[in-house]
């Protein structure tokens, strides 16, 4: 693989994901080692940097569900030249989609007010908690996205193959085992 | 709520026993089984399986796939809206809002008394006397304010249709110029006995010196297509006539059909004589069912005049009938090999080519489709000779056409001019001005811009299967590509995912502009579309449905770009409102339980 001039920057963060495209991404194993003389990381579970800066590329893990999605998926447009939506949440909405056909009243209240157990219930109303949005939503509805990774998750070979074809200046393509939605 | 007395078998039996209890026919029989109760409830779909020997999903998905077919109650009065855009530039919307509120129901709903459903329906070929209806699959053309106010009443005094006024049902032929097709006066039997005594080979020969060509659209060689089906293994071949007008602003079969039935009909024997068949369907859109009972009339004089059936015209061994075909409101039928599964009694699912229709059509037999105009035009050749209709049009496209002319014009109808005319002339001669623009050969042709109008309707320049709408200074053609755009995603039959989901996501980003949440990256999302529908489709539909965007996407961009509200990127959706449940059930109104919908900053 012929590397660039230097080292590229790299965020990653999860929306309304479940964290698991991010362990698929571990499993690429060893190649961690081959990916950090490449890349460098900015915001990521990896480095616990909590705000993204200027960057090359920037993966997001899972669905648009509330306002502070809104707001990390926006910054990450803003500082990332190249954005990915990793996986299934992040490509279709996936598992959390799955509220989009219950009214959002519903599915609030039969949690915080209806459910067996509770007293008095009442939906949470704190303003540091981010307002849900009334539909997940994937995050190509809500920014533009440049590439798509699908699979839940995609496997670390398709991922270590996406990352080393974008690095190298391959258009990233995807086929047979390693394309999957499932 | 709808627990009605099941369908009478009896009366399901007299329908089978009609049709020979042919599974071939089970599109017919769904129609006329429709008729008894005005949908097809499950039991009668099952009784139907049962009796014709199928599947029961196979009737159930020959029932689910034509749009005239329902399988749940629609009403006693079931109203459909023509919705070309020639319709709505004639202000349909507006009357369907009347009908709708005259009757206190909503579009696309039944009424809760069970009395009458209103929907929109693609474009029913009346475009010249629009905006128009079917009632129970009867066409009324020319509605106003007035008939629709007569129609409410009507339907709430639940009167049969046959007591409506029949001046509602009456249809224009609009016939505004006349060329060598619609001058000739020929007595039935006068082409056929000419083409009997060249013999069969000798007409044929004929059929080659005429350089006749498909007036369909896509302009096969006539002669070429009869030749093949001729040398194909396989009996009985067959004939068949392609009625299937569905392209919006196409009405030209319709005209030639309820008055020049004879010369379609003698077309089709002609065509049978040059090769050899013995079978012939007349495959009739539903929208014209109104034609059926003329049209049955017509075959039955041919019948008695020596014109049908065993030895026409005293010939040993020539032998042809025609039976006619109805089809249940399916624009992908027109697709011929579309249309030989559904004379087949099957969805209307267009094949893998080759093999050809000629080698391998109706039931695995050599079948020739040809459309309504050639066949007519067949005649010309037999009575004049091929040379003489050589003669005439330009050097490729021999003879004349007829242009079914709608939209912003003084007198839109039929016309019919050598190959060869321009559009302007053609614009001149109906009384339009302002011109801004013209789709000619229907949604999946082609839209010419001012600068084009000295270009020429022939095969050569612009090709078309007839239709010729205008629009004028006023119009918008953003609105105009969305409409067909919405036609073809309706329209899809379904099967290849390209076309299904393409056309779908095309009336989506189509949708998003028209709603004013577009922005430059949908223009980028929207050329990538077309050039999948163009080359990753299964058949004609899928590959056509991009060309309304592409050519005014190429002429008319400002028509797109004044509707963008981005240059980067916007969601299709308001994110602000997309909060506001929560901001309700939370009773926040912080700064934090807000998002802007345009975000500050971004390029």
């Amino acid at each position: 693989m012929s590397a660039p001039a230097r080292k590229l920057r790299v965020a990653t963060t999860s929306l309304a994901g479940c964290f698991g495209c991010h362990m698929s991404f571990l499993d690429i194993d060893e190649h961690l080692f081959e990916l950090v003389e490449l890349i460098e990381f900015d915001r990521s579970p990896l480095t616990d940097i909590k705000e993204v800066g200027p960057c090359d590329i920037g993966l997001i893990e899972g669905g648009v569900c509330n306002a502070e999605n809104v707001h990390v998926l926006r910054a990450f447009r803003r500082n990332c030249k190249t954005l990915i939506a990793l996986g299934a949440c992040a490509v279709n909405g996936g598992l959390p989609a799955q509220r989009n056909h219950l009214p959002l009243s519903e599915c609030l209240r039969e949690v915080y007010q209806f459910r067996p157990g509770i007293a008095n219930g009442q939906i949470p109303n704190d303003p540091e908690l981010p307002l849900p949005l009334d539909k997940v939503r994937p995050i190509h509805e809500v920014v533009r996205i440049d590439y798509f990774l699908p699979g839940c998750p995609p496997s670390g070979p398709a991922i270590w193959k996406f990352l080393t074809d974008l690095i190298a200046g391959r258009t990233p393509r995807l086929t047979g085992g390693l394309l999957h939605y499932d | 709520m709808h627990t009605q007395p099941p369908t009478p078998c009896s009366a399901l039996d007299g329908i089978l026993q009609h049709h020979g209890h042919r599974p071939t026919e089970l599109l017919q029989i769904l129609i006329n089984a429709q008729q008894l109760e005005g949908w097809l409830p499950a039991p009668t779909l099952t009784y139907l399986a049962q009796a014709l020997r199928l599947p029961r999903a196979r009737v159930e998905g020959v029932a689910g796939f034509y749009s005239f077919l329902y399988t749940r109650p629609a009403g006693r009065f079931r109203v459909l809206f023509s919705d070309n855009i020639t319709d709505r530039m004639l202000g349909n919307a507006e009357l369907m809002d009347a009908l709708c509120r005259k009757l206190w129901i909503e579009p696309g709903k039944l009424s809760e008394d069970g009395l009458v459903s209103i929907d929109a329906t693609s474009c029913t070929g009346l475009c010249d006397q629009g905006p128009a209806m079917l009632v129970n699959g009867r066409a009324i053309g020319q509605l106003n304010h007035r008939r629709i106010n007569e129609i409410a009443e009507l339907i709430r005094q639940q009167r049969p249709l046959a007591q409506w006024p029949s001046e509602y049902f009456h249809i224009d032929d609009n016939i505004r110029r006349r060329d060598a097709l619609l001058n000739l006066d020929m007595k039935p039997g006068a082409a056929l006995a000419s083409a009997i005594a060249r013999g069969r080979a000798g007409w044929l020969a004929e059929m080659q010196a005429s350089n006749l060509r498909g007036r369909g659209g896509a302009g096969f060689a006539t002669a070429v297509k009869w030749s093949s089906a001729r040398n194909a293994p396989g009996e009985p071949k067959v004939i068949v006539c392609n009625a299937d007008e569905g392209e919006p602003g196409t009405f030209k079969d319709r005209v030639l059909l309820n008055t020049y039935a004879d010369l379609v009909f003698e077309g089709m024997t002609l065509a049978a004589w040059a090769v050899g068949a013995s079978e012939g369907f007349l495959y009739l859109r539903g929208e014209y069912s109104h034609l059926l009972p003329q049209l049955e009339a017509v075959l039955a004089r041919r019948r008695a005049e020596g014109l049908l059936g065993m030895r026409i015209l005293h010939e040993q061994g020539f032998d042809f009938d025609i039976r006619i075909h109805l089809g249940a409101g399916a624009y992908v039928c027109g697709e011929e090999s579309a249309l030989i599964e559904s004379l087949e009694g099957k969805r209307g699912t267009p094949r893998i080519r080759p093999p050809f229709p000629v080698t391998c059509g109706y039931l695995g037999r050599p079948t020739v489709v040809n459309n309504v105009e050639t066949l007519a035009k067949t005649c010309l050749i037999a009575l004049q000779g091929g040379e003489a209709f050589a003669a005439t049009g330009t050097a490729q496209s021999a003879g004349t056409k007829l242009l079914s002319i709608s939209g912003d014009c003084a007198a839109p109808g039929i016309y019919e001019y050598p190959f060869g005319v321009s559009i302007a002339r053609v614009l001149e001669d109906c009384g339009a001005s302002d011109t801004q623009a013209v789709q000619v050969g229907g949604a999946s042709g082609i839209c010419l811009a001012g600068y084009e109008f000295q270009r020429r309707i022939a095969y050569e320049d612009v090709p078309t299967a007839g239709a010729f709408m205008i629009f004028d200074g006023t119009r918008d053609l953003f609105e105009v590509a969305r409409s067909f755009v919405h036609f073809f995603a309706h329209e899809s039959c379904g099967f290849c995912t390209p076309c299904r989901v393409g056309t779908a996501l095309l009336k989506g980003f189509m949708d998003k502009l028209a709603d004013g949440h577009g922005a430059q990256a949908d223009l980028a999302d929207i050329d990538w579309l077309d050039r999948l529908l163009k080359n990753a489709s299964h058949c004609g539909l899928g590959s056509a449905a991009p060309n309304p965007v592409i050519d005014t996407l190429q002429k008319f961009r400002p028509a797109y770009e004044r509707r963008l509200v981005s240059l980067d990127f916007e969601p299709a959706f308001d994110l602000d409102a997309a909060l506001a449940e929560a901001r309700q059930l939370t009773a926040r109104d912080d700064p934090g339980a807000h998002l802007q919908t345009h975000e500050e900053g971004t390029p």
